[in-house]
């Protein structure tokens, strides 16, 4: 059952709106990253929306989506069910909406109303040519730290960010670890103290 | 010729300069590592700069190469004060991904076990911040309280503090036998001890002096700043994730959501006060309420060993073998079949089976190896969800996207404790150099959840 906050969007946004989806209750809005500042103070100050809190900034690399060495199905041909066993129905499937190889990245944001207690999940889709997208923090505080963080674990520049560094690792890092392509074993000199 | 050489010195003519002091990393007035800068104007602080990462061991990156089942451990380790409420917040990810539904009696068991959690989560805030006020002996009897109910932890856990307690569709095992009794007797000895403190601190005027008006943020500074929990319902704002938007049963219970008014320290004590309070009156009320797990009958009334069930088995005598009881030799004991009926969700795509089951017969031992060998395992479909519960420092989400693979694709942790300290330098600028102390204590930062 959908609600009617992605329809809110679209109908303001319908050149900017990528795609929606509603799985397992929970509504996701895809827009363009060219529309992100107006759409987040869109929907941080329109009465019907009033997404006061962002809840969570985060991405996802989808390099590896889908080939993940234990993704294939078992056996390459499914057995088929015994014939007293009815196939367990399915009501939702998902989809990312945009193509792996164009769009590498999504930036994912979750919205939470106190207002009007609903939630709404916005996803950015980036290519790998040009990480670089616009900040919130103008919009809501909470994204300072969230985008400091993002940048450190998957490179992604906010523009207009008042202090971009890196948030958990230390200055002397290279690379960023939650990139698929970074091994996880992979070692890095230890940094002796600075001063 | 210079007259000033020798002349008293007044403020205009001393040159003064800012000091930079660093606060940490491993401070003894700090529990928790983490350096503050600050820059000081005499005792006041002009600015402040938070660095965190110190405790940083990649749990997101380690949650995508192994296993659903796996990260449970880890979730553990995030906030190592009220594991609980992070195992079951994992598992609700994962299960709304699965679709899957978990049993009455194993939401009940959750709801149980993450109010003592939360309690001792609070206990040990509001313990450690009076402490580092001068209290000593307010920790002393928290830390006791809290003992308390950790003994209950390990009773029904069977670990203090690394508990993975949490499955995927159900919990590991069910309550023990007397735990209702044994959980009312510590709730009345946990009260009798939150009198007691409540005694000595809340007229105490040691403690008002350096709570009150300290550490201030304002309603809309701390919604912008993505800030949850009891930090900001101290601000006036009674926003409860179990309130607002109940999971597991949280919407049976009667219960309040306390506010303060002013936002500062000494109200982010009183919330926390009465929020233990709470919690107990919910789980007095689960406890009451809980419904039981089917009654299991011994096919003959006795108890039987599992070889001789097999035996029986191969002889065809196999009707009623489901409400069986049955002992296994006590390296193998996991836990009864029973009772892992009454709490885990009847879903083979997910939940282990038994361990009598895995060991006595064919079926259990199939799920088993389904379940548990590489390249098989949970398998959700693609998808995405956002999980959100109420942790004891706020809204603690769990976003997992599956890619069909049993491995998750991507866990996100959402640290109640990152947003507060994101906002740690509002709350400190133009106050005090002493009062870093009130305001971290109250903050409750757990480097676990935070650095991840």
């Amino acid at each position: 059952m959908p609600t009617t906050l992605t329809p809110l969007v679209q109908t303001r946004f319908p050149q900017q709106v990528v795609g929606t989806h509603h799985f397992r209750g929970q509504d996701t809005v895809i827009i363009t990253r060219e529309a992100l500042s107006d759409v987040a103070r869109f929907l941080r100050d329109d009465p019907a929306l009033a997404f006061d809190f962002l809840m969570d900034l985060t991405c996802v690399d989808y390099q590896t989506f889908g080939r993940t060495p234990s993704s294939a199905p078992t056996l390459a041909t499914p057995s088929p069910l015994p014939y007293y066993m009815n196939p367990k129905p399915v009501t939702e499937q998902w989809e990312r909406l945009v193509d792996r190889e164009a769009f590498r990245f999504d930036v994912v944001y979750h919205l939470y109303s106190s207002r009007l207690n609903h939630r709404l999940r916005v996803k950015v889709p980036l290519s790998v040519a040009d990480l670089t997208m616009d900040s919130v923090t103008s919009v809501w505080h909470a994204a300072n730290w969230f985008e400091r963080e993002v940048w450190d674990m998957f490179g992604i520049h906010f523009a207009g960010h008042p202090n971009l560094k890196r948030l958990l690792m230390y200055d002397q890092f290279v690379g960023h670890p939650l990139r698929k392509d970074y091994p996880a074993h992979k070692r890095q000199p230890i940094i002796g103290p600075l001063n | 010729m210079n007259q000033t050489t020798n002349a008293i010195r007044t403020v205009e003519s001393t040159d003064t300069r800012h000091m930079f002091l660093n606060v940490g990393p491993s401070h003894p007035a700090m529990h928790g590592i983490i350096k503050i800068i600050v820059e000081l104007d005499g005792e006041r602080i002009v600015s402040s700069d938070v660095e965190i990462g110190y405790l940083h061991r990649a749990f997101e990156k380690e949650a995508e190469r192994i296993p659903y089942n796996n990260v449970i451990p880890y979730t553990d380790r995030l906030n190592y004060v009220s594991p609980l409420i992070n195992n079951f917040g994992y598992c609700l990810a994962i299960e709304r991904l699965l679709d899957i539904e978990v049993t009455e009696r194993c939401q009940y068991i959750r709801v149980i076990m993450s109010e003592l959690s939360r309690i001792c989560d609070h206990l040990t805030c509001v313990g450690a911040s009076a402490m580092e006020l001068g209290a000593f002996t307010v920790f002393l009897y928290m830390i006791k309280a809290r003992e308390w109910l950790w003994e209950l932890v390990e009773a029904v856990t069977g670990a203090r503090l690394t508990i993975s307690y949490g499955r995927v569709g159900g919990v590991k095992a069910d309550l023990p036998e007397d735990f209702a009794d044994q959980t009312r007797t510590a709730l009345e000895n946990v009260r009798k001890v939150l009198l007691e403190c409540d005694t000595l601190l809340t007229r105490n005027r040691i403690f008002v002096d350096r709570m009150q008006d300290t550490g201030v943020i304002s309603k809309e500074l701390a919604i912008s700043y993505g800030i949850t929990g009891p930090f900001l319902r101290a601000c006036g704002l009674a926003l409860d994730t179990r309130k607002a938007q109940p999971y597991f049963v949280y919407d049976r219970f009667t219960f309040d959501v306390p506010t303060g008014a002013h936002g500062d320290n000494y109200d982010r004590y009183l919330v926390r006060m009465e929020e233990m309070e709470q919690s107990m009156r919910i789980v007095e009320q689960a406890l009451a309420t809980i419904p039981p797990g089917p009654i299991n009958v011994d096919m003959h009334g006795n108890v039987l060993p599992a070889t001789v069930m097999v035996d029986e088995a191969k002889m065809g005598r196999v009707a009623g073998f489901q409400q069986a009881h049955v002992t296994l030799d006590p390296t193998l004991q996991g836990s009864t079949r029973g009772f892992h009926d009454a709490v885990n969700a009847l879903e083979k795509r997910a939940v282990l089976p038994a361990k009598e089951d895995t060991y006595g017969n064919i079926e259990g031992l199939m799920q088993h190896f389904k379940l548990i060998m590489l390249g098989h395992g949970i398998r959700p479909p693609s998808g995405e969800y956002y999980s959100a519960v109420e942790g004891a420092n706020g809204e603690l989400g769990f976003y997992v996207v599956s890619d069909g693979s049993d491995h998750p694709y991507r866990v996100r942790v959402r640290p109640p404790c990152f947003t507060i300290m994101a906002a740690l330098p509002e709350l400190l600028n133009d106050r005090m150099l002493a009062d870093i102390v009130p305001t971290f204590g109250s903050v409750n930062m757990i480097g676990g959840e935070l650095d991840r």
